[in-house]
């Protein structure tokens, strides 16, 4: 079991924790002006990084915030945790 | 190249010579410069299109590259169960196509991949189950896969060890059956492909990663790989949970996630348990190996991974609901867990398709389900290679499904755990 790092409460166990996918997905302003590829792009395509990913995570048995995190996906060692609507930090 | 054919006379006759005389089962193969088609990823389903390309479309110039060793990753993984009792129609071709192959794959591929239809029994805990599993099993059998409903007490019939009592959290209300399905050993199947299609000239190369993947305007020109630079036109990519970053080095996007999958064996014991039982409610599944272990197939993590690894939580949860379903395993001790990882589609259904770039064409998502297709989805796969368009079964499971909108929601269908 992963131990999380919450933003606002610390490490924490990992099944106190709902995961959020992908991070920085920005639903476009505009949906109706998007053709099919570009929706589908939004809603499906994903990076599925093999290395240092940006997720989003949500403390739904704690704090309940939503945070974003970078994790290595070949280690699960979190690197980083900052809050929502902050840019990626750099590693 | 001239291979020993497997029977029980020339059984008896190496036992009688000491079973000195038995070859390897296929050739250390170096990589060549040039392959008129290359596979990526030596499971069964990479080997198993290999084998067909040969067999049925006569492309014996070709290779299948392996990073690590030939059923290594879910191949060697799975809790080998194979059903076909899919909702929707394209799913139930699919999967019973691969049923139907499974049946006479050990004689076709003369290698023993003691498939064994003991019957998957799919249990019913609430009245939605209970109406869910009734649509699926008439579903199945408008597309000629067979599927029963069976009460508690038939259920128990079937699977003696099974607690029907309403002492438990979520009692038996029911079960759908599919005779047809069952097991088979999985590693046996990735050495019965790897040894018939190594017997039909196709080399085998393991240790060997793709690195990178050249293209030219007429499409994939040639892969780089830890053991050098090998030129091929046709490129399948069979790369599991690796898909997304195999295809990255082209360039495409694929609509997938990889998460860690775990499953675990008891310790061996006599033979008490003569079929599978799945529960998607409680989630559990559990069946009994040849070798006496009761195999257990878990949830997937909570979050994408590529450690092969996961939490002990989930593991628990699964054993929770088996103890509850079968209290004679109480005391039985787990051997080991492991893990794999699984590409998941948004709609829990593969694609089997071209990809943007001539001449690349990918087998994925199969998520959590996977093993149960293997001889469909690798003769499927090798006919969209060899003439370049998709088999009519395969035709609906493309990429561009996600932008067309026609899915193919297994998802949705919840009776059907992935």
């Amino acid at each position: 079991m992963l131990l999380i790092p919450c933003p606002y409460c610390g490490e924490r166990p990992e099944i106190e924790f709902t995961h959020g996918g992908q991070a920085h997905l920005v639903r476009p302003a505009q949906p109706a002006d998007l053709d099919d590829q570009a929706w589908a792009e939004f809603l499906y395509m994903r990076t599925n990084t093999k290395g240092i990913h940006a997720e989003r995570w949500r403390h739904a048995h704690g704090c309940g915030q939503f945070f974003n995190a970078l994790r290595d996906t070949t280690t699960d060692h979190f690197l980083a945790v900052y809050k929502i609507g902050t840019p990626r930090p750099a590693t | 190249m001239s291979k020993q054919s497997f029977s029980g006379l020339s059984l008896i006759w190496r036992g009688l010579n000491r079973h000195r005389g038995w070859q390897n089962q296929w050739r250390k193969a170096a990589p060549k410069p040039r392959y008129d088609a290359v596979i990526v990823g030596g499971g069964g389903h990479g080997l198993g299109t290999a084998y067909y390309l040969a067999q049925e479309h006569g492309l014996t110039n070709i290779a299948v590259l392996e990073k690590g060793w030939i059923g290594g990753g879910n191949t060697g993984r799975n809790t080998t169960i194979i059903r076909s009792n899919y909702l929707f129609n394209e799913s139930a071709a699919l999967y019973d196509h691969s049923l139907r192959m499974w049946e006479n794959l050990s004689q076709a591929l003369n290698y023993n991949v003691m498939f064994s239809a003991r019957g998957v029994m799919m249990l019913a805990h609430t009245v939605h189950d209970v109406q869910v599993s009734k649509r699926h099993i008439h579903a199945n059998r408008c597309n000629g896969v067979d599927n029963e409903w069976l009460d508690p007490q038939q259920a128990k019939e079937f699977c003696p060890l099974l607690n029907i009592g309403d002492n438990i959290r979520y009692p038996v209300l029911g079960a759908a059956l599919q005779r047809r399905g069952g097991t088979a050993r999985h590693d046996a199947v990735a050495w019965g492909y790897a040894r018939a299609a190594d017997a039909l000239g196709v080399d085998i190369i393991e240790n060997c990663e793709v690195t990178g993947i050249r293209r030219d305007a007429r499409g994939v020109e040639a892969l780089e790989t830890t053991r050098g630079l090998i030129y091929a036109r046709k490129v399948g990519v069979s790369a599991a949970g690796h898909s997304s970053a195999v295809l990255g080095l082209a360039g495409v996007k694929l609509p997938l996630e990889s998460f860690p999958l775990q499953a675990l064996v008891s310790e061996p014991i006599k033979p008490i348990f003569p079929c599978v039982v799945m529960s998607n409610t409680i989630h559990a599944y559990v069946s009994q190996s040849d070798k006496g272990e009761l195999v257990i197939g878990a949830g997937t993590d909570a979050y994408t991974s590529y450690t092969q690894r996961g939490a002990l939580h989930i593991n628990m949860h699964t054993l929770d609901a088996i103890c509850e379903l079968f209290p004679n395993f109480r005391r039985l001790r787990m051997l080991r867990n492991w893990g794999g990882i699984v590409d998941v589609t948004p709609d829990r259904s593969p694609i089997i398709a071209k990809t943007p770039v001539p001449g690349l064409y990918v087998n994925c998502g199969w998520g959590t389900g996977g093993f149960k297709a293997t001889p469909g989805s690798a003769h499927l796969f090798a006919w969209t290679i060899a003439r370049d368009e998709p088999h009519p079964i395969n035709a609906p499971f493309t990429i561009e499904r996600f932008r067309d909108g026609y899915l193919i929601d297994e998802a949705a269908a919840a009776a059907v755990a992935h």
